[in-house]
């Protein structure tokens, strides 16, 4: 037992600091994609809910493609395909340039296009749950197309939106694990390299699995709290 | 209102016609699309090489079996293994049912990966207790590490689903057929589960459609599924289209499940339409 302390301690024996620091990057990754995805999500599900076709048909095509796709293989779509895509792009102006893709922002993208598609469902979802009258109430008194989106529908929106959007940042939360696969030191690649290095496979990556688990619990809270204060000055439905 | 009174009035903005905002924004994103599709497709065309497409075609065909396989065995043992845990999740027993919720979290609040790892990578830490009692034969082999993997996630997932449907059938049904002098198993079979069955059919299939999707994991624990192969030819010829194919048979397959699903759907709730 006095072993598993001196592995999982902070310091030059332990692993500690080197998972901790795994968990931040983790966090850091979900945390920078969330604002990517929410953005990417609404406009989307805007052109989904759009009177013009070409706008639907689109939309509904960047829903299909990445839901539709393996996460993990989206993320080597955006990983590998973007690295030769602006290799090739760079070497018409500069043939020596040499591009290396940024393994965060890569997976940044990846997990931002899965997470937006999914969003964008979820805020359709909401936007219809929302009657007409609300519309036709913020043109009545002289709103105009954006301050009704802005003061009258979005408010509404979140609040309706919330629980799916809570549901999808879990998702998101363990999506992130893929990463390891591109090099990104996370949760999962600093407690497999410890496993590697101590023979105790078992015991490191229980532990991932349990900071998966203690991170959806923390969100849990947090998501329970927001949804409080959101339903605070709302109307009962 | 005579026809020269000249009241202000608030008007809701008037529908556009023609060239709208959204309809240049529309058609700018199709035509980007387009030519995505068109640059994949010339890409592809440039790329092409027979010998590449016969020496690497079979395999991608034996890696999709491969990962047909996986999800069916994982899907058909999950969907066994989740009628205990759900009856768990119902149970009036605190204990069991408390046992039940945990596995239930545990499953759906770790990534598949970590899960996967734990059981191929973990087990190996008690390889001579697996041996002594004969298990390690199974635990040795990547493909049943994976199927077994994926059976106790799906199962945590199938469990609330099928907990879900079963609960959101009426107090009053149940109460009816006792009423009718039904048996609770009667009830069940013959009242119960058909209704349950419309409920739960949208979240099983996504729930296969998320395990085809997510099946491609294996691929890191060298199973020569379908994204495996993927990997491999990858490594080999250093030719993007590796990918490509890749991504056109996942979407495929999963675009036919959702029709398919869709198909069923409006099949089996024909009575309910008005």
């Amino acid at each position: 037992m006095e072993g598993v302390w001196t592995l999982l301690s902070f310091g030059p024996e332990g692993w500690g600091d080197n998972i901790a620091k795994g968990v931040l990057l983790t966090v850091t990754l979900a945390l920078a994609t969330l604002p990517l995805g929410l953005a990417i999500g609404f406009f989307v599900a805007l052109g989904k809910r759009s009177n013009d076709k070409a706008l639907r048909l689109a939309a509904n095509i960047y829903t299909t493609i990445f839901r539709g796709l393996p996460e993990l293989l989206t993320l080597f779509l955006v990983f590998y395909g973007a690295q030769i895509g602006l290799q090739k792009l760079v070497h018409l102006f500069n043939p020596d340039a040499n591009i290396e893709i940024n393994a965060f922002v890569a997976g940044m993208v990846a997990l931002g296009a899965v997470f937006s598609s999914y969003a964008s469902e979820v805020f359709l979802a909401a936007f219809r749950a929302i009657p007409d009258g609300q519309y036709e109430g913020g043109h009545a008194i002289g709103l105009s197309n954006g301050q009704t989106m802005r003061l009258v529908i979005l408010p509404q929106l979140i609040r309706l939106a919330l629980p799916g959007l809570s549901n999808l940042w879990l998702i998101l939360l363990k999506d992130t694990a893929l990463v390891s696969v591109i090099g990104l030191t996370d949760i999962l690649r600093q407690t497999g390299i410890a496993a590697r290095v101590t023979k105790e496979a078992f015991l490191f990556y229980g532990i991932a699995c349990l900071l998966y688990l203690v991170l959806a619990m923390l969100s849990s809270i947090a998501l329970g709290a927001i949804e409080r204060r959101t339903k605070r000055h709302g109307v009962q439905r | 209102m005579s026809a020269n009174g000249t009241i202000a009035v608030e008007r809701p903005p008037e529908v556009k016609q023609g060239w709208t905002r959204a309809r240049i924004i529309g058609v700018v994103l199709l035509t980007i699309w387009a030519a995505l599709g068109l640059g994949v497709l010339i890409f592809m065309v440039n790329a092409w090489d027979p010998d590449i497409f016969a020496r690497y075609a079979p395999r991608y065909l034996s890696g999709l079996w491969v990962t047909i396989q996986l999800v069916a065995v994982s899907v058909i043992c999950g969907a066994l293994l989740s009628v205990p845990i759900a009856l768990g999740r119902m149970s009036r027993n605190k204990l069991i049912a408390g046992l039940a919720y945990a596995y239930v979290y545990f499953f759906r609040g770790t990534p598949l990966l970590a899960q996967t790892f734990l059981i191929y990578y973990g087990l190996g830490s008690f390889r001579p207790e697996l041996q002594a009692i004969g298990l390690w034969g199974f635990f040795r082999e990547a493909w049943y590490c994976a199927a077994f993997a994926f059976t106790l996630n799906t199962s945590a997932y199938q469990a609330e689903i099928l907990r879900g449907a079963v609960e959101s059938v009426g107090r009053g049904q149940w109460e009816a057929a006792s009423a009718l002098g039904l048996s609770k198993l009667q009830t069940l079979r013959k009242i119960i589960i058909p209704q349950a069955l419309i409920v739960a059919l949208r979240p099983y299939g996504n729930e296969i459609i998320l395990m085809i999707k997510g099946s491609a994991i294996v691929a890191i624990i060298t199973v020569y599924d379908l994204m495996g192969e993927t990997r491999r030819a990858y490594a080999r010829t250093f030719d993007f289209q590796t990918y490509i194919w890749a991504a056109i048979i996942y979407l495929g397959i999963v675009e036919v499940l959702r029709n398919a699903i869709d198909w069923i759907e409006l099949r089996i709730t024909k009575h309910l339409k008005r």
